[in-house]
């Protein structure tokens, strides 16, 4: 048995936050995830961020995941394991990780909780056909692999993740046929959805697919316009050939581990679904463990980046480290936040946080 | 509309556009960025102090017409890739638009390539008269556009001839 002052499972933007913050207060600390590189999804992220300088607005997530990862990498203070998976959180605090084909068991004094989010899925008639994908996993294989998933993509979702990745599709050389959208609003932000429509993607809102078809393989589908109430207006049905469907319909946290530790959960629409209740130091109703990211709702890198830190300098502090600037560090982490969540962007979050807060 | 499909309207570039008389003196900065959202990278990448400081982040950019010399640092730095340069002084029937351009492969200058507007048509032809992509870039390229004056304030995209 491996005791370690605190772990953290993922390594994406809020996990490497959080061990960066931690170590620097004096903490050791562990980082898990289950890929073998650490950044999570930053690594494909080849847009420049939003937000403010203090969050590195203007800059790409991959040079950012780069940036992270050296600096965690470099930490002594930070033990990074990586191909290696939590598979489960005991009563007693113990936290079972396989790596390499064996099991190691982890007694931490604090854990932090950053496992991040995953895909929604739609339902349509043959929403199995090969060549219908997730939008996580075509930017996988675009930006990650240097493949192209197809030649000609209907996106199915124009929230953020939809919207920039049909950019980089086309960045890629892939065409994008159309984005379509359930709701009545674009949910990206319109920059980035101008930026898609002047390249020549048109953007359907109000449109949901009805089906797909193809034989073999997916061929193309079967649009329809949506009234007022979501229902299918008959008649609208249009027709478009595609080889790849990519559907990008939001996120859902990763919340397996949080249940086996027995935190309280609640389902929060606005959050993406079940999340746990947390106070406003990012701890849960177990004492010892935190959370950060989009396991604890889903929002922006940004964010993620930002409840990392938070979630690092309180696991650390509540272990006696310390420093100076602790309470100013602290404070402004809180107000950058804020910041970022103030805007009418970030009224969702401001609702469904304030239903996840202990 | 832009929430329904992504095109700003007549009345949205109403509100963002330098005046006449502005445009009339030379290179001047456009922030086609119409939506309150968390993001202020152009306010610090000004060196002319022609961007107004954002009390909240989620501001939308405020230029300062007479203060902006139209230099394009801040079209680098804009995520959202919104901001453009146009220059309606650049000769009696051309103005120079410049765009913010990402794509592969880059034009040359002196390249002639197909001017397209905010909704993804083909409104005529453009001149590449420069291309700047150094590290101050970091791989958002500007791309200068000699264009005929009347669509200086339509054209925001361009396709590269033979490519897709």
């Amino acid at each position: 048995m491996k005791h370690r002052e605190i772990a953290i499972i993922g390594g994406g933007p809020a996990g490497l936050a959080a061990a960066l913050r931690a170590a620097n207060l004096g903490a050791r600390v562990l980082l898990i995830d289950r890929s073998d590189y650490l950044g999570g999804q930053l690594i494909k992220q080849t847009h420049r961020f939003f937000g403010s300088k203090e969050q590195r607005a203007s800059e790409r997530g991959i040079d950012i995941a780069r940036e992270l990862a050296a600096g965690v990498t470099a930490n002594e203070k930070i033990q990074v394991m990586t191909e290696a998976t939590a598979l489960g959180y005991y009563e007693d605090g113990v936290l079972l990780v396989e790596h390499h084909n064996k099991i190691t068991a982890v007694k931490p004094d604090r854990l932090i909780i950053a496992t991040g989010g995953a895909e929604k899925n739609l339902m349509f008639p043959n929403n199995d056909l090969p060549g219908i994908y997730g939008a996580g996993a075509v930017q996988t294989l675009v930006n990650v692999f240097g493949v192209k998933p197809g030649k000609k993509v209907l996106m199915v979702g124009a929230g953020n993740i939809g919207v920039i990745v049909s950019y980089q599709l086309l960045q890629a050389g892939v065409e994008v046929a159309a984005i379509i959208e359930a709701a009545p609003r674009i949910g990206a932000y319109w920059v980035h959805a101008a930026k898609v429509v002047r390249a020549g993607v048109p953007i359907y809102t109000r449109h949901t697919i009805k089906r797909a078809y193809g034989e073999q393989e997916v061929s193309g589908a079967t649009i329809v316009q949506l009234d007022e109430n979501l229902q299918p207006v008959p008649g609208t049905e249009k027709d478009i050939d595609a080889d790849v469907i990519c559907l990008s319909v939001g996120l859902t946290p990763l919340t397996e581990l949080l249940w086996q530790a027995g935190c309280q959960m609640i389902f929060v629409p606005e959050l993406g679904g079940n999340v746990p209740l947390r106070n406003e130091f990012l701890e849960t109703s177990v004492p010892g463990i935190y959370v950060a990211g989009d396991v604890a709702g889903i929002e922006e890198a940004s964010a993620a980046m930002m409840e990392g830190a938070l979630a690092g300098l309180n696991a650390a502090a509540s272990l006696g480290y310390t420093s100076e600037s602790l309470a100013s560090d602290r404070k402004n982490v809180l107000a950058q936040l804020a910041g970022l969540r103030s805007g009418p962007v970030g009224e969702k979050i401001r609702k469904g946080l304030a239903q996840a807060m202990l | 509309m832009l929430a329904q499909n992504g095109i700003p309207t007549p009345a949205d570039l109403a509100g963002v556009l330098p005046p006449a008389d502005r445009l009339a003196q030379g290179p001047v900065a456009i922030a086609e960025c119409y939506q309150n959202i968390p993001c202020d990278p152009c306010y610090h990448s000004c060196k002319q102090g022609a961007i107004r400081e954002f009390i909240d982040i989620n501001e939308r950019p405020q230029v300062d017409f007479e203060k902006c010399n139209g230099c394009g640092t801040c079209m680098s730095r804009c995520p959202g890739l919104a901001i453009f340069v146009v220059d309606a002084t650049y000769s009696d029937s051309e103005a120079l638009v410049k765009i913010p351009y990402e794509f592969l492969p880059l034009p040359e200058a002196g390249e002639t390539v197909t001017a397209i507007n905010r909704a993804g048509q083909a409104v005529g032809e453009a001149k590449v008269i420069r291309v700047q992509n150094t590290r101050v870039q970091d791989r958002t390229a500007i791309v200068w556009l000699a264009v005929p004056k009347e669509l200086m304030m339509e054209v925001r995209h361009f396709n590269v001839k033979g490519v897709r």
